[in-house]
């Protein structure tokens, strides 16, 4: 068969899918048609992996239109992205599939087929991002995901909801038109936006780009030693880090992921903020190049304490949450600050140890989500004291529980612990002994707030009497939220799956970078 | 005019900039956040402009302008005034359900509201 055609139609099937969902607007049909396509978009993905990881150049182009790469939009695709949209449409394929049952007493029900086409459109926009290789392509779609997780949050059943969802447009639009600033700077200075062709005028001196006839004043100087370069990469990596919710720019996620549904929480905790970390990836790596961003610009010096301070602050701050899903959304916050470390080592081992990391902490975060969603089908309260004795009440759930948050930890047999060991060696490889020490001491934080979890669920016996009655989540839920966990477990034994693919693409990203 | 229209961008960008985070109504949020991305689009709309340069429409004439303006930008900047758009319009939506729940659009009087409940 022919698989050229892959990588736009992982983009167009939900993009068009999200229309036909107004159309069927009844609840049952649109949330049918809306979970097939998620599953579509799912096996997409995991063929063009396939397809990427068999091509000899390690990645597949496509240019749209048939108009050639540089003068028109081309799609391209390499391990790291591949890898990237399997999580992606993976939590998209399980969120969709569970959503009706997480949607009842959230969302009324004639809202539902406007739901599930807000979510296509998400779905299309992080596929996108994922998938372009033009730079302004990314901001598009960027913010085709944006305006509708804004839309997808505001549908929380509590009012806060509203005002997360209003405060994460502010800051997200600011975020993003950081983003179009830096595209606007970078266009200015190389009259290029593909992404490929970005990174060769980079390096090139501004004679070269310019032609003859152009009156400069140094022409023997390198487009990326310029002011405006400088400029450019500085709004690129702010408005990301906005996106990204790096410590101190995270102050929307906590509301967010709080009020928002809980199928919204758990789909945006394992895709919105990884995406977001894959542009940044691929921004300083393949853009910009290792050379530029870290001996030139220095953005370790900027990275490295911010990670370490978002890893402890937000673990700390997550340990005094009552609420669940704060907590949860906290965690999240430390855990992006593990992303981020491994970014700003700067080598081959640290960008891996990212890598496996954003794969492994989407499933853990999206799973742990779930589970709050399956507390929340039989329960309104997801406060640490309405969740007391549950673990007796609701085993399963909260087993899968356990197993997520030692995840969270790190605990050896999950996969957490790989990523979290492949950091540190990372970080010992250059004998940065200080901050392998601080990522131990956010394990042990990480201990406290998924202990007091633990210690509420089963040490604690519930207050009143009458909710005995409670009983397990709904089958099809606890069986979403165990094939996420579970894949955690699995991932944690066989690493060679997901260290390999990571290894190779980190190999792909500084090979092509520097 | 020299570098005229940037210093207007950075202007526009700051003011823009400052009432987003000054300000406590959602309105008033809103209106900052328009002029701040308002500010790049004029960035974008100077940055096509060739010096001595013509509109980029190819005449059949003798004497046929040889130097054209950059359209690329202009085009790009279409796409991201619609894009302002929208989130201006769902900005606003969200701020006329925000008004109906709460019956405020002062984000500190909200803010009260929530932690007493």
């Amino acid at each position: 068969m022919n698989w050229q055609q892959l990588p736009i139609l992982q983009v167009i099937l939900p993009l068009l899918a999200a229309p036909c969902c107004l159309l069927l607007r009844r609840s049952r049909w649109a949330w049918g048609f809306a979970s097939l396509v998620g599953c579509l978009a799912f096996l997409i993905a995991a063929k063009q992996l396939h397809v990427i990881h068999n091509s000899p150049a390690g990645a597949i182009s496509y240019q749209l239109g048939d108009w050639v790469a540089p003068f028109g939009i081309e799609y391209r695709l390499d391990r790291l992205s591949g890898l990237v949209l399997v999580v992606v449409t993976a939590i998209a394929a399980v969120a969709l599939s569970v959503s009706r049952r997480l949607l009842k007493g959230e969302v009324p029900e004639e809202r539902h087929h406007l739901f599930f086409a807000i979510f296509l459109l998400c779905l299309t926009g992080l596929s996108g991002i994922v998938s372009t290789g033009d730079l302004f392509n990314v901001f598009v779609f960027l913010e085709i995901a944006s305006l509708s997780s804004y839309v997808l949050i505001s549908m929380g059943r509590d009012r806060r909801a509203l005002l997360a969802a209003f405060q994460y447009l502010v800051m997200g639009t600011i975020g993003s038109t950081f983003l179009l600033i830096g595209i606007g700077l970078a266009y200015m200075m190389t009259g290029t936006l593909n992404m490929a062709d970005l990174a060769e005028r980079l390096t090139m001196t501004l004679g070269s780009v310019y032609g003859e006839g152009a009156s400069l004043e140094n022409p023997a100087l390198p487009v990326n030693q310029t002011r405006t370069i400088l400029a450019a990469f500085g709004f690129l990596t702010v408005g990301l880090a906005l996106k990204l919710a790096l410590f101190p720019l995270h102050a929307w996620l906590p509301n967010a992921y709080a009020t928002a549904p809980t199928v919204v929480s758990t789909f945006l905790a394992g895709t919105s903020t990884k995406v977001a970390y894959y542009v940044l990836l691929r921004i300083i790596f393949t853009i910009f190049g290792l050379t530029f961003a870290f001996q030139q610009v220095g953005l370790q010096y900027l990275l490295t304490p911010l990670a370490v301070t978002a890893i402890l602050v937000a673990s700390a701050i997550a340990a005094y949450q009552a609420d669940l899903r704060r907590l949860l959304a906290y965690s999240s916050v430390a855990q992006i600050g593990y992303l981020v470390l491994g970014l700003s080592f700067a080598t081959h081992a640290g960008v891996t140890a990212g890598i496996v990391h954003l794969f492994n902490h989407a499933l853990m975060k999206s799973g742990l989500f779930l589970v709050v969603g399956c507390i929340a089908t039989r329960q309104s309260g997801l406060t640490l004291e309405s969740i007391r004795g549950l673990g007796r009440r609701m085993p399963l759930t909260m087993a899968a529980f356990v197993v997520g948050g030692l995840g969270l930890i790190g605990v050896p047999m999950t996969s957490g612990f790989v990523s979290k060991w492949l950091l540190v060696s990372a970080a010992l490889e250059h004998d940065r002994w200080l901050v392998a020490v601080l990522v131990l001491v956010g394990s042990l934080l990480a201990i406290v707030y998924v202990w007091r979890v633990i210690e509420a669920a089963y040490f604690q016996s519930p207050d009143e009497t009458g909710s005995d009655e409670v009983g397990e989540a709904p089958v099809g839920l606890l069986l979403a939220a165990w094939v996420l966990l579970g894949a955690t477990l699995v991932l944690g034994v066989y690493t060679d799956l997901t260290v390999g693919l990571a290894r190779e693409a980190a190999t792909t990203l500084l090979g092509g970078g520097s | 005019m020299g570098l005229f229209n940037y210093w207007a961008v950075i202007a526009l960008m700051m003011i823009g900039f400052y009432t987003v985070i000054a300000r406590n109504n959602l309105i008033k949020t809103m209106i900052g956040l328009g002029i701040f991305q308002v500010s790049v689009f004029m960035l974008y709309i100077s940055m096509g402009k060739v010096a001595d340069g013509t509109a980029p429409i190819r005449v059949q004439s003798e004497v046929g302008a040889t130097v054209y303006s950059n359209p690329v930008p202009h085009v790009l900047i279409l796409t991201a005034i619609v894009v302002g758009v929208a989130t201006t319009a769902l900005g606003l939506a969200l701020i006329i359900r925000i008004r109906e729940t709460y019956g405020s659009i002062e984000e500190d009087e909200i803010l009260e509201m929530d932690q007493q409940s």
